[in-house]
Formats: C-alpha cells, structure tokens, sequence
C-alpha cells in the first residue's frame, strides 16, 4: 500500500493548474465502460455523483436517507467561503490559503489547501448556475459577510440555510443525471462493508434498510463520502443518523485513519437542559458579526441567574465581562471557534456560567440592535428618536439578517432572543480528522476515493467557519472529477467485475455474522444506553480539554463498556425487515472501535493545536502550546485487528511558503 | 406530565395497521420526538417492538421527520416541522393521536414511516437547471434584484417533508411542484426551461397518483415553512400558458 502524499512539483500557485493540465484522462468511449460506486449524497457526495455522471462514467450511487435531499450538509446555516474578493476588501486565493492554514494551526497540507482556495471561486459561480438563490444587495449583486478567524467578508450566504440551498442544488444536478440514466440511486441503502479485490477497492456490501436484505455491489472503484463521526459523542449538532460505519469499515480493510482527535467543537450552540436529550443545535457563527459574548464578573450575579432570580438584562454593563473582546481585541468576538470554545469553558469552569447546570454563556444582540435601529433611524430621517423606537427598527434590522435562527431558538428554548441574551454554550460539530488521502483524494488502497468530511484533507486541526461547504463542494465538483482519472486510466482494460465473486461473497459472509453476533446477545440494555455512555466518557475524558491520565482511563473505560455491549446489548425485531434499532446497533459498535482510535490518538500527540487541547501543554494564559518540533505531522493509523495496537504512520508536513508562527489572535 | 398515546402501528406495507394505547411520563422542555424516544426505550426495556418513525437533523431543515398529531401534520404549531414542536405545548392528562401521513402516493412502510420517494421521481423529470459542472460566467454577471431573489429564496426553502400532502383532502402534491417551479422561474437562470420544467413535473406528478389541487390551501396552513400558495397560482400559469404556447415535447 502506498503512503504518499503524492503532491506535484512546482510553485505553490502553480502545481493544481499545471498537474490538472498534465493528468492523465479517460476517452469518452471508455468512460462508458466505467463503473464508479459513491456512497453518500451530502454536498461531496452529490456533486461528485453527478459530475462523475455528467463526464460519462457509470455510477452507482448510495444512500441510507430515504432521498439523497436529505443528507446532513442541509444543516448548514451560516455560509460558504469563496476568495472573490467581491467586498475588495483584500482577499485572494493567497489571503484565503493563509487563513485557512493558520486556522487550522499549522496541521495541513499547503498544497491541498492551496487547491482549494483556487477552486472556491467556481464554486460560487456554478452554485449561481444552478440557481441557488444567495443573498442580494439592492444592485442585484451578491451579498458577502464575516465569519470567524478572518478580516475580510468572503462568505457566501442563503439566509441561515446556506448547506439547504446548495446541497439543493446538487441533488437537482444529481437528479438530473438520474434521470439520463447515467447514475442509478439506491436510497435507504447502507454501506457496511468494502470489498477489496486484490488489493484494489472494487466494490460494497449494502444493507436495503426497507428488507433487510443484503447486497452486493460491484465497480472499478469505490468514493466515500459518508461525513463525519461526531456522534461518537453521542451529543453533537449532527443528524441523529450521523454515523463513521462506511469509513470505520474501510478503516478495517487497510485504509489509514487519520487525525482522528481532531474535533471541532462550535462554540455558539443551544446549551443542554436534561438527560432525555438527544441533540444538540447549533446556533449560526454569523450570528457573531453582531452578538456580543459576556458571563457576569461577579459569581453572585452568575448563581443568581442561575437560580433565576436574575436575568442578563439585571447586571450592569460595569458588572460584566465581554471576555472574548477583553482577551483577543484583534479578532474580539470573531475569534475561531476552538478559541471560544475553550473560552467559554473557561468561563464557566469559573462559576460564572448563567444556565441552571452552569453551562452556558451570553450571546447578546442588545448593542446591535440599538446600533441597526440608530442608523435605519438616520437614514429615514427621524432626528433624536426615542429609544423605544430605535429598539423597534433595530430589531427589524436584526430580524432581517438573522430572524430565522432567532425563530429557531426561541422555539427550542421558550426564551425570546430579542428581549433576553441568548444562553449558548460549545458543543461537538465537526470532524476534521477523517480517512487519509493522498493529493489526489486517494486513500492508501488503491481505487478507494474519500472526499468531504469523510477525509482529513484541508483543515488541520481547526476548521475555519463556512469552509466545510466550501470543502465538500471543491472535492466533488472540481477536484475528484479530474483525479479519479488518475487511477481509472489505468483501469480502462479491466472488466466489469462479477459481485458473485468469492470475495465479494466472503464480505458479505462477514457482514452478515456480524450483525447476526448484536441480534443474538439478547441482553438489557438498549442500545441508546451504551451510546450514552460512550459519548459521555468521550466528552469528558476526549473533548474541550484532555490530559494524559484522563486518556488512558478513558481507554480502558472503552474497552470495558465495549465488552459489555456484546454481553448484555438487547437488539429487538428481526434482521430482516425494517429495522432501526439494528441500524443503531451496528453503527454503535463501530463509534466504539473509532472513540479508541481517538482517545490513542490524543494520547500520542503530546502537544495542543486547534481543537487538540492537552492541559499539559499551554501557554501561561493557557492558550494552546504547539509543538513543532516533534508534531508537525499527520498521524495516519493503521488498523491490525480486534484488540491489537494499531499502527502509527507518520506523513511530515513540510512548509515551504508559510512560515510556522505561534497563532494570535490577540 | 402524563400523557396518553394513541400511535398507528403497521407492521408493513402489506399488512394491517390499528391503533395501540401508550402511557408516557413527559417532561414540557423535551422534543416531540425526545417524549417518543423516551417511549421507545420503555418498549425495548419490555422487550417489545420500539414505535418506527422516521427522523434525523432535529432541528427542521432536513424534511425526514413527519407525523399527523391530532390530524395535523407536523403537530399544532404554525411553521414548525415535528421535530422542533415542544412538550411545553402539551399538558397534564393530554391524549394524543399519532399517525403517519395517508396518502396513496405515499404508502406506508412501518407504523409511521411512509414512502416519499414520488417526490424525488418528480424531480428527476425536470426539478433541475441543465447546467454541468464546469466554468459558467461568473456569480455577479447575472444580477438578480434583491426582491425578485428573496421571493425565489421563499419558494425555495421546501424541505420536501411532504406536509403538504398530508394536509390536502386530496392528497395533492401541488405546493411541493409549485415551489420547485416558482423558485426556479424566478430567476433569470432557470427562464430558459420554465415551460419544459412545467409541463413535466406535473405530468409525474400526476402519474405518482397525487389528487387535484381544489384550492383549500390547508398545505400552505401546514407546511413548516410557511411555503405560499400564490406559487400554485404561479405554477398553474406557467403551465397553463406553455400548453397554449407550443406543443412541447417532455
């Protein structure tokens, strides 16, 4: 298996363009003898399909939601990214490429990133193509914000359903090409296992979730573009269906997992009220453009709150701590999201915390308001309006820009943002660690793609905010289409191959005793239960913060409760019939395997950087303490077998045109 | 609080459904679905057959969840999808009638999933702008002035959950086609194929066995994002006026 980055020659600026115009293609005529299969129809996955399709390929593609629409990407609030400078107000594909290399703490690929700060700007102009309606200013043009970690505007918004809109797009360019026939959809349909001949990923084992039949799936090559694995912490602002399956299974065929400790944990989400709690919900990062972030200064103020004998609106202006403007003045409350993750939690692990399980800050939209309402006022004429009244344009202002997520939370919460501070506290969103892959998107096996979330490509170990969207929708409609070529070139002799195969027939062997080995524990405990669980050991002992003995309990914690499951998991109804809770079963049983890898990993990487943070390793006013010297470098593990230390690869990232510096945001 | 269930339990397409009676212990800061996972773990501690609904973001925006609560679809609450619908809504001694939606162009697979994919049929016959992926002009050389986008953008915002189905006594799927074709028809990018797209997304949308819209617009009293029904008005003008126009061929 090959461990190479396989980054081309030449200057930074150049090496995408000039590889790109040097790569080997595939004719048209042995295009239509291709098979690709791709699993998942996020935004990666749905645009990769479809322009996969549109050059002709045969595609298969596959997903558990009962319509490729309904994939997570369709969360997404806030924005995308995109270096067109439209705001001029200085970016570039360079000012891009640095942000997002520095946002990340020096823990990517500049090559990859590069790449991608190139191609973020057709992005914007196919997404206008295909008609997703962006926000407009009154010349008909496109509208920009600010999101955190940067000084210019260059995101991309459709109100606060930015990932709606475009993952709406591509599932209408998808659907396009499912109905010219050149991509064959196969909805509630579950990758549960890969196929590898000879060394080469040449197909899956899917579960028809609808009748519990298995089936074999055959092709030239395999993509995977099945997310992320933040519900190993079993509270997370992903869907509920969420799960690391597709890629744990390719992990247990060869495939090397990468930067698994990586977690980006958003820090303005609704914060939890009980332990029936099944999600979280994230609240946009736009939203702070306008919100102000404060705890009270007196731990009186804060206990009182509390108890809800006080509210935000009774402490003095004098009385609180806007620590985020207080600590990084540069950046104030745009600061990236690890920053003021780890800053809340500071906060509150100093009683300062304003909900009734301590956990929460304020998100205050007061200033903005009255900001918006004095300008509206002045446009429109009225001298020395009264206050009342420039609350009320204010708030209009305010609404226009943001009145979906205001909605949203008053909804969840009871509270009225427009009144009361919101309460917002960090919680797991993202994962930036995922398959390796090579410049090509290429996994260590050969013919195994990975793509969006999925892998560990572009973010390091810190993702700046609307880079995700930007991400997913780079890699499947600019850069896959190109690279895949790379390997099906040399593919275009290969016969289709037969699913009948003895490989593909052991595979499913396997799959089958596999699920066959949860259904009959018949045990007690429901499979939520030890989901629970396992996210509560990950949040505690892998999350905000980390130390070393807290990683090693926790490791053998995992293991305890890994053996318990197969003790004592009750899965009810039958394997062959529509099923959920068996769906869960499965998916449990690999965020177990995974929460290890992560937990070994955080455990190695004996440094803090981005969303990494070990206690042991921090600054005098406890921000993250790099360690170049011995840590600037992907770990890549390698998966040997149930309860075998799994290997460690290193791939050293090398530096050529940033200059490693200590990140400040101050 | 508790609450009394009456939930619609089918065991598959084929078979017959009725309705069962659960107690459940709620508490009013709980989801919707939060109250029927807490049921659900009840069901399997007796080892009995949890409650299938169908769900997944929780938070609005996918269209997954669904669900008829007391005869309306997505529950009480005006643009509000059954996941964010609260249990502060309810009270003390509330019984309460789940069950899925009924409509013949959305069979019901278990208890209170249903099979939606008419909808993504409906699609593929034309819910799309042809473009490929490529080098189109750029993003600003197609200005688009500002009211005219956001009243495309409202059009848009359909998370084809298929509420409104459920609401129509026709079981009409015109609100889910007319948002389609308004949100593209409004922009100058999708003018190109407006009567194209028309013509052939009702001509699925018929063969999907959906009724005749009547215009009693409960789907746009129902549907979680408010959609309008002047894009029905809208839709029907675009086809009416492509089938006068031309003879075309989809």
């Amino acid at each position: 298996m090959s461990f190479d980055s396989n980054i081309p020659p030449g200057p930074l600026a150049e090496k995408w363009t000039r590889y790109r115009g040097t790569m080997n293609l595939v004719a048209p005529n042995n295009k239509r003898r291709i098979e690709i299969i791709v699993v998942g129809t996020g935004l990666a996955g749905a645009s990769a399909a479809a322009s996969l399709g549109e050059l002709g390929y045969n595609v298969k593609c596959f997903t558990f939601h009962d319509s490729p629409r309904r994939a997570h990407s369709i969360a997404a609030q806030g924005g995308i990214n995109a270096a067109k400078n439209y705001a001029n107000d200085g970016d570039s594909v360079y000012r891009l490429f640095y942000d997002t290399i520095k946002g990340g703490d020096y823990r990517s690929r500049e090559a990859n990133v590069h790449r991608l700060a190139e191609v973020s700007r057709n992005i914007i102009d196919q997404a206008v193509a295909q008609g997703v309606p962006f926000a407009r200013d009154y010349g008909g043009l496109l509208d920009n914000r600010s999101f955190g970690g940067v000084q210019v505007s260059r995101t991309f918004y459709a109100r606060g359903q930015t990932g709606q809109q475009l993952l709406l797009g591509a599932y209408q360019a998808l659907s396009r090409q499912i109905s010219l026939g050149s991509v064959e959809m196969y909805n509630r349909h579950e990758m549960l296992d890969l196929v590898l001949v000879d060394g080469k990923a040449r197909g899956i084992i899917v579960r028809n979730l609808l009748t519990g039949e298995l089936e074999r799936h055959a092709a030239h090559c395999v993509v995977l573009a099945t997310g992320g694995y933040g519900n190993v912490f079993y509270l997370s602002t992903n869907a509920m269906n969420c799960n690391v399956t597709a890629a744990w299974r390719a992990t247990r065929r060869g495939a090397y997992m990468a930067n698994p400790c990586f977690t980006q944990i958003h820090p303005t989400c609704i914060p939890q009220s009980g332990d029936y709690q099944s999600k979280l919900t994230l609240m946009s990062e736009s939203l702070r453009n306008d919100g102000r972030v404060w705890v009270p200064k007196k731990q009186e103020d804060a206990k009182a709150i509390r108890e809800g004998r006080k509210t935000g609106n009774d402490i003095p202006e004098e009385d609180r701590d806007y620590y985020l403007e207080r600590r990084y003045p540069a950046f104030g409350n745009l600061v990236p999201r690890d920053v003021a993750s780890r800053a809340a939690k500071v906060a509150c692990d100093e009683g300062l915390g304003v909900a009734p399980t301590g956990l929460a800050v304020f998100l205050d939209f007061d200033d903005a308001i009255m900001r918006y309402g004095k300008s509206k006022a002045h446009s429109m004429g009225l001298h020395n309006p009264s206050d009342a009244k420039v609350r009320e344009l204010g708030e209009k202002v305010v609404e226009e820009k943001y009145g979906n997520l205001f909605e949203m939370y008053e909804k969840i919460t009871g509270e009225n943002p427009y009144q009361l501070p919101m309460k917002i506290y960090p919680a797991v969103h993202y994962t930036m660690g995922g398959l390796w892959v090579d410049y090509n998107l290429e996994t260590n096996i050969p013919g195994l793609f990975s793509i969006g979330e999925c892998n560990f490509s572009d973010h390091g170990a810190n993702r700046l905010g609307a880079s995700a969207l930007m991400q997913g929708l780079a890699d499947g409609y600019f850069v896959l289409p190109y690279t895949i070529g790379q390997f099906l070139s040399n593919e275009i002799r290969t016969p289709k191959f037969d699913p009948n195969a003895q490989e593909f027939l052991d595979t499913e062997k396997d799959t089958r005793e596999r699920l066959e080995k949860m259904m009959n524990v018949k045990g007690g405990q429901s499979v939520e239960s030890f989901h629970r669980r396992l996210g509560k050991i990950m949040w505690d002992y892998c999350g905000m913060s980390r130390n070393a003995e807290g990683l090693k309990k926790a490791r053998t914690m995992i293991q305890e409760l890994r053996e318990e499951f197969y003790k004592d998991v009750f899965v009810p109804g039958s394997m062959n019939d529509y099923n959920p809770e068996l769906e869960k079963a499965h998916r449990v049983a690999d965020f177990f395997e995974l929460g290890e890898l992560m937990v070994l990993d955080a455990l190695d990487r004996n440094e803090s950087c981005g969303g990494h943070f070990r206690e042991e390793y921090q600054t005098e006013e406890g921000e993250a303490l790099r360690d170049d010297e011995d840590y600037t470098y992907v770990s890549a593990w390698e998966y040997k077998g149930w309860d075998e230390e799994p290997v460690l690869h290193k791939e050293e990232l090398v530096f050529e045109n940033v200059e490693l510096k200590t990140r400040s945001y101050k | 609080m508790k609450l009394t269930l009456k939930i619609w339990r089918q065991k598959g397409p084929k078979e017959k459904g009725r309705f069962e009676s659960y107690q459940v212990e709620a508490n009013p800061h709980m989801s919707f679905l939060e109250m029927l996972d807490v049921l659900n773990e009840e069901l399997i501690a007796k080892k009995e057959e949890p409650v299938t609904f169908e769900h997944d973001c929780r938070e609005g925006i996918c269209g997954t969840c669904s669900l008829v609560i007391n005869g309306q679809p997505h529950g009480p609450n005006r643009g509000t999808a059954t996941c964010q619908l609260h249990m502060r809504h309810y009270k003390d001694g509330d019984i309460i009638v789940i069950e899925p939606y009924r409509a013949s162009a959305f069979p019901v697979l278990k208890d209170l999933a249903v099979d939606r994919s008419a909808f993504d049929r409906i699609m593929q016959a034309g819910g799309y702008i042809s473009v490929s992926t490529g080098a189109p002009q750029d993003g600003n050389a197609i200005p688009i002035e500002k009211d005219q986008a956001s009243e495309a953008f409202d059009a848009a915002a359909c998370i084809g959950c298929g509420a409104c189905v459920a609401a129509c006594p026709n079981a009409s799927a015109m609100l889910f086609v007319s948002a389609k074709v308004s949100h593209l028809a409004l922009l100058p990018q999708g003018q190109v194929e407006a009567s194209r797209r028309a013509q052939a997304m009702v001509r699925q949308m018929d063969e999907e066995g959906f009724g005749m819209c009547s215009n009693i617009t409960a789907c746009e009293a129902e549907c979680p994002k408010e959609i309008s029904v002047t894009n029905i008005a809208r839709l029907n003008r675009e086809y009416l006026s492509s089938s006068i126009k031309s003879q075309i061929k989809v």
